[in-house]
């Protein structure tokens, strides 16, 4: 235990679904992802009126998709002589990652008798950023208030993303040259730093260095797929060796 | 106005649409298992594996912007970002703060 969570003991003072819907909101507000968010955004308002859409569009983009990637992937793809179909099929491999990020989610969050139509909301908050505070904070507080902590994460996160596109979109001409790339850089450091922040385990800790030497070979080799193969070919290696680690360490406890 | 409002419904059906269903298959997916399952553990390894895939795509095949800068100048200051990382009481703040001036430095020295 390197790395213990920094606020859980303000999750052991909630009490109602308000007050975890508040600490969502503390949580998120206080959490690296703030900042990269409205970074992120920032460059995506700026992107969206370099390529002429409107304000509104740019919003609704960060409203409905919620998925940075995803998100430029989009307005680059909607040129003159695009395929559209090619262009949605470009948008669904980027975001690829959301199908385990919320399959680990959901065991954690739900109650019984939670039904599915009550999990779309919380879920369509469900980014590695809202995913990385969820999965840090949610196992330490009361089963009942993780729903409303992640909708309190999520709504601010969300918002702080509308909000800061409107504030790229209409600064753009103010922007220095580098601010696009150093925009477009801050998601792979934040996903990068986060995800090693939470990385206890050797599990952890050996899907993420798999992850990032199997993703290179096979983007660059233009494996097709190349997302989603890297995260099922090192998840598995990675659960592989947790199963010989976990099995050595026990034979060393038993005599 | 048509132009206006083609430009939502390609939002809707080519950037919403396809971002979304993977969020309600994970739902379906995810529904019927324990917190405490194998699967689960499996499941936790494939999404850390597919987020780091994430962030090797964006440094070695960035979209847009991102592209003018060096490819050496970009996996120089993700190595940078992730020792600052690891050095400085291993905040994602700190590690996320040092990697971008490193990426903007290296940018402003070696071309941009």
């Amino acid at each position: 235990m390197a790395n213990p969570p920094q606020s859980s003991p303000g999750s052991a003072t909630i009490g109602t679904d308000t007050d975890a819907f508040l600490f969502g909101v503390r949580t998120a507000s206080r959490s690296v992802f703030a900042f990269v968010i409205v970074f992120t955004y920032i460059g995506f308002g700026a992107l969206c009126h370099d390529y002429g859409l409107s304000v509104g569009w740019a919003m609704l983009s960060t409203a409905l998709q919620w998925a940075g990637p995803a998100q430029v992937v989009l307005v680059t793809g909607l040129g003159p002589g695009t395929v559209l179909i090619e262009t949605a099929v470009a948008v669904a491999l980027s975001s690829v990652r959301f199908v385990p990020i919320v399959v680990a989610l959901i065991p954690l969050v739900k109650r019984e008798g939670t039904r599915p139509l009550q999990l779309v909301l919380p879920v369509h908050f469900m980014a590695v950023s809202v995913w990385v505070e969820a999965v840090r904070h949610a196992p330490h507080m009361p089963r009942e208030h993780r729903i409303p902590f992640c909708n309190g994460l999520g709504t601010t996160l969300l918002t702080l993303g509308v909000v800061a596109t409107a504030v790229g979109y209409y600064m753009q001409s103010l922007l220095p040259a580098l601010f696009g790339a150093a925009a477009m850089f801050i998601t792979p450091i934040s996903f990068l730093t986060s995800t090693a922040r939470n990385a206890r385990l050797l599990l952890d800790k050996a899907a993420l260095a798999l992850g990032l030497l199997i993703g290179p070979a096979l983007a660059l080799n233009q494996v097709q797929f190349d997302l989603l193969w890297t995260g099922v070919i090192g998840g598995t290696l990675a659960y592989g060796i947790h199963r010989v680690h976990r099995a050595r360490s026990a034979a060393r406890v038993q005599p | 106005m048509t132009v206006e409002l083609h430009s939502y419904l390609i939002l809707i059906l080519v950037g919403f649409l396809p971002s979304e269903v993977w969020r309600w298959l994970g739902i379906a997916l995810g529904r019927g298992l324990d917190e405490q399952s194998e699967i689960i553990l499996w499941v936790r390894a494939v999404a850390t594996a597919l987020i780091a895939a994430v962030v090797a795509r964006i440094v070695f095949i960035p979209p847009g912007a991102l592209a003018g800068v060096p490819l050496s100048v970009r996996v120089v200051a993700l190595a940078v970002g992730f020792f600052a990382f690891l050095f400085i009481r291993r905040s994602a703040f700190a590690g996320v703060v040092v990697g971008e001036a490193a990426l903007v430095f290296g940018a402003m020295m070696f071309g941009g």
